[in-house]
């Protein structure tokens, strides 16, 4: 005889399960499986995997690629960011007015958010074209000599990283527009009553309410950063000369053009520390200080 | 800034409005850039003129070149398989995770969380290996299987399920309703928003996703459009940028054009999204 409570419990169970079992087999399974398969060699031919300690790891720490992989990614996370969340404030500051063309700037603002990041690159990989893309013609106009912005290291990351902000900068917008809306606007009555300037207001009291917006924004834009190389396959594959390789593209790069899968699992443990540790960090550490409603 | 106090005056106002233009410009210049390539003869692609003769050639060049129409229903039926197990798999689960104490409730919970963190985007190699012990390598179900359990999903929906006054689920109870009956009766048509808002953000998701079916796909048969597109533009058929920049357009059409109708409801949905 089963009591109700252990009917409830059964049902609760069963209603979980289908969702659980694909949660297992695609994200829990593969996360530790990655890590298993790290601790061994990959398997050729009729060659067995065996195990091999550390040594993808010993290969990983030697590799002068994954090291500039990492530093790119850092560089990547740090010019798109802050650049996107300040731009993303502004926008959204400035559609939550009465500005003239609201509707339209708010269109402009956000349409690059739902296009595809493939098409996105598409577009883009044509604007820096040298001689014939926009860029270059609008240049050229100042006086400037033709630059090859997808083809010199110096440029070709930030290059990146322009499309980037472009892309993102409207969807963070969305967010920041949902917290201005839900704002009261005594706050700014009761201020501007205390003769605060608008400087002064947005510093010490816009700014820190939408503290947790930036969190959860941060949050994303910073797994994003690590999860989106789309336009890294279509606009310079890594180059040149590894200046745009990213860790998940070098990811790729080794587990799908070079078949390495040893060592491309060493190099995705290395990107789920990273996500683990942005987890761990919102967490216990920004969680706990903001305040959500 | 909240309430119309803080709105800029005179100069100010004058300025900000121009900054806001600029910026408006800048955003769009790339798509405008790519209508005035794709709609106009190649020669023109990098020349304007206002006598420039507008063409649908491009675009005729662009069907014609690659299997667009079966990548497009590659595209729909994976977007459409998707949002169909996910919707019955996200309600399930929210519903157990939202109404009913049971053992092992937290612990299963953080389980689910884990897959905000960590999306199946980057778990690539794995998933490729576990797709080919399948023996499903190569399909549509294999592009949409690892992103059918959704932790947004039932985020999302647990948060909106929790709303649902208990005396709601009480009273349907009363009247002799299975918790199924319950679920189906008072809690899915109560979160209807959230399930518009989701599918949006899903559909958006899935049709502009690239790296894994990139991966995961290598025939015209399965292949979604955006990795369709990268086949057409990355292989050199000595296809010029007009009719490569008409066939970007055409891949991300269907989405943009029903941007553009249900503008709102799209940034709205979003917002609601991402609001916890």
């Amino acid at each position: 005889m089963t009591s109700a409570r252990t009917q409830q419990w059964i049902l609760a169970w069963l209603l979980l399960l289908p969702a659980m079992v694909l949660l297992v087999l695609f994200t829990h399974y593969p996360a530790v499986a990655t890590f298993w398969q790290s601790f061994f060699s990959t398997p050729k031919g009729s060659r067995a995997a065996v195990f091999v300690g550390a040594e993808n790891y010993e290969q990983l720490v030697a590799d002068p690629i994954f090291w500039q992989a990492l530093s790119n990614n850092f560089w990547y996370a740090l010019g798109t960011i802050p650049a996107s969340i300040v731009i993303a404030i502004l926008m959204a500051i400035w559609v939550n007015e009465k500005i003239a063309g609201r509707g339209f700037l708010r269109l402009a603002y956000f349409t690059p958010t739902i296009l595809p990041m493939i098409a996105v690159a598409n577009i883009w990989l044509f604007f820096y074209t040298p001689e014939y893309g926009l860029l270059e013609k609008f240049l050229g106009v100042f006086g400037a000599g033709s630059h090859n912005w997808l083809g010199s290291k110096s440029t070709a990351l930030p290059a990146l990283m322009v499309v980037t902000i472009w892309k993102e900068a409207g969807f963070f917008m969305i967010f920041y527009l949902a917290a201005l809306q839900s704002m009261s606007p005594y706050l700014a009555e009761a201020a501007a009553i205390e003769g605060a300037s608008r400087w002064y207001f947005f510093r010490r009291v816009t700014f820190p309410l939408l503290m947790p917006t930036t969190l959860f924004v941060l949050v994303n834009a910073i797994i994003n950063a690590f999860r989106l190389v789309d336009h890294i396959v279509v606009m310079t594959r890594g180059g040149p000369d590894n200046a745009t390789a990213l860790l998940l593209y070098y990811v790729y790069e080794i587990g799908f053009r070079f078949w390495d899968t040893a060592y491309a699992a060493a190099l995705t443990v290395i990107l789920l520390a990273i996500l683990g540790l942005v987890a761990l960090v919102q967490f216990f550490f920004l969680e706990r200080r903001v305040h959500y409603q | 800034m909240s309430g119309m106090v803080y709105a800029p005056r005179g100069v100010s106002r004058a300025l900000e409005t121009g900054a806001a233009w600029l910026l408006g410009f800048l955003w769009v210049l790339p798509l405008l850039y790519a209508f005035w390539t794709a709609f106009h003869p190649a020669e023109f692609s990098t020349r304007f003129a206002l006598t420039a003769p507008l063409t649908l050639e491009n675009f005729e060049r662009a069907w014609a070149a690659a299997p667009f129409a079966r990548y497009f229903l590659n595209t729909v039926i994976l977007v459409t398989m998707v949002l169909a197990a996910q919707l019955v798999l996200v309600t399930l689960a929210a519903y157990s995770f939202a109404r009913f104490e049971f053992p092992g409730r937290n612990v299963l919970f953080a389980l689910v969380l884990v897959q905000l963190m960590i999306m199946p985007d980057v778990l690539i190699v794995e998933n490729y290996q576990t797709m080919t012990k399948l023996g499903i390598k190569d399909t549509i179900l294999a592009i949409g299987l690892p992103y059918m359990a959704s932790a947004f999903g039932i985020f999302l929906l647990r948060q909106t399920f929790k709303t649902v006054p208990r005396e709601l689920d009480e009273a349907a109870r009363v009247e002799g309703c299975t918790p199924l009956q319950v679920l189906w009766k008072v809690y899915v048509p109560l979160a209807r928003p959230t399930y518009l808002a989701y599918a949006l953000v899903s559909v958006s998701y899935h049709w502009n996703n690239f790296l894994w079916p990139l991966i995961i796909t290598n025939s015209v048969e399965a292949r979604p459009v955006t990795v369709g597109l990268q086949v057409f533009s990355a292989t050199d058929q000595g296809l010029d940028w007009s009719v490569i920049t008409a066939a970007t357009l055409l891949t991300t059409a269907p989405l943009l054009i029903a941007f553009l109708l249900f503008q709102k409801q799209f940034v709205q949905s979003f917002m609601r999204a991402g609001i916890r």
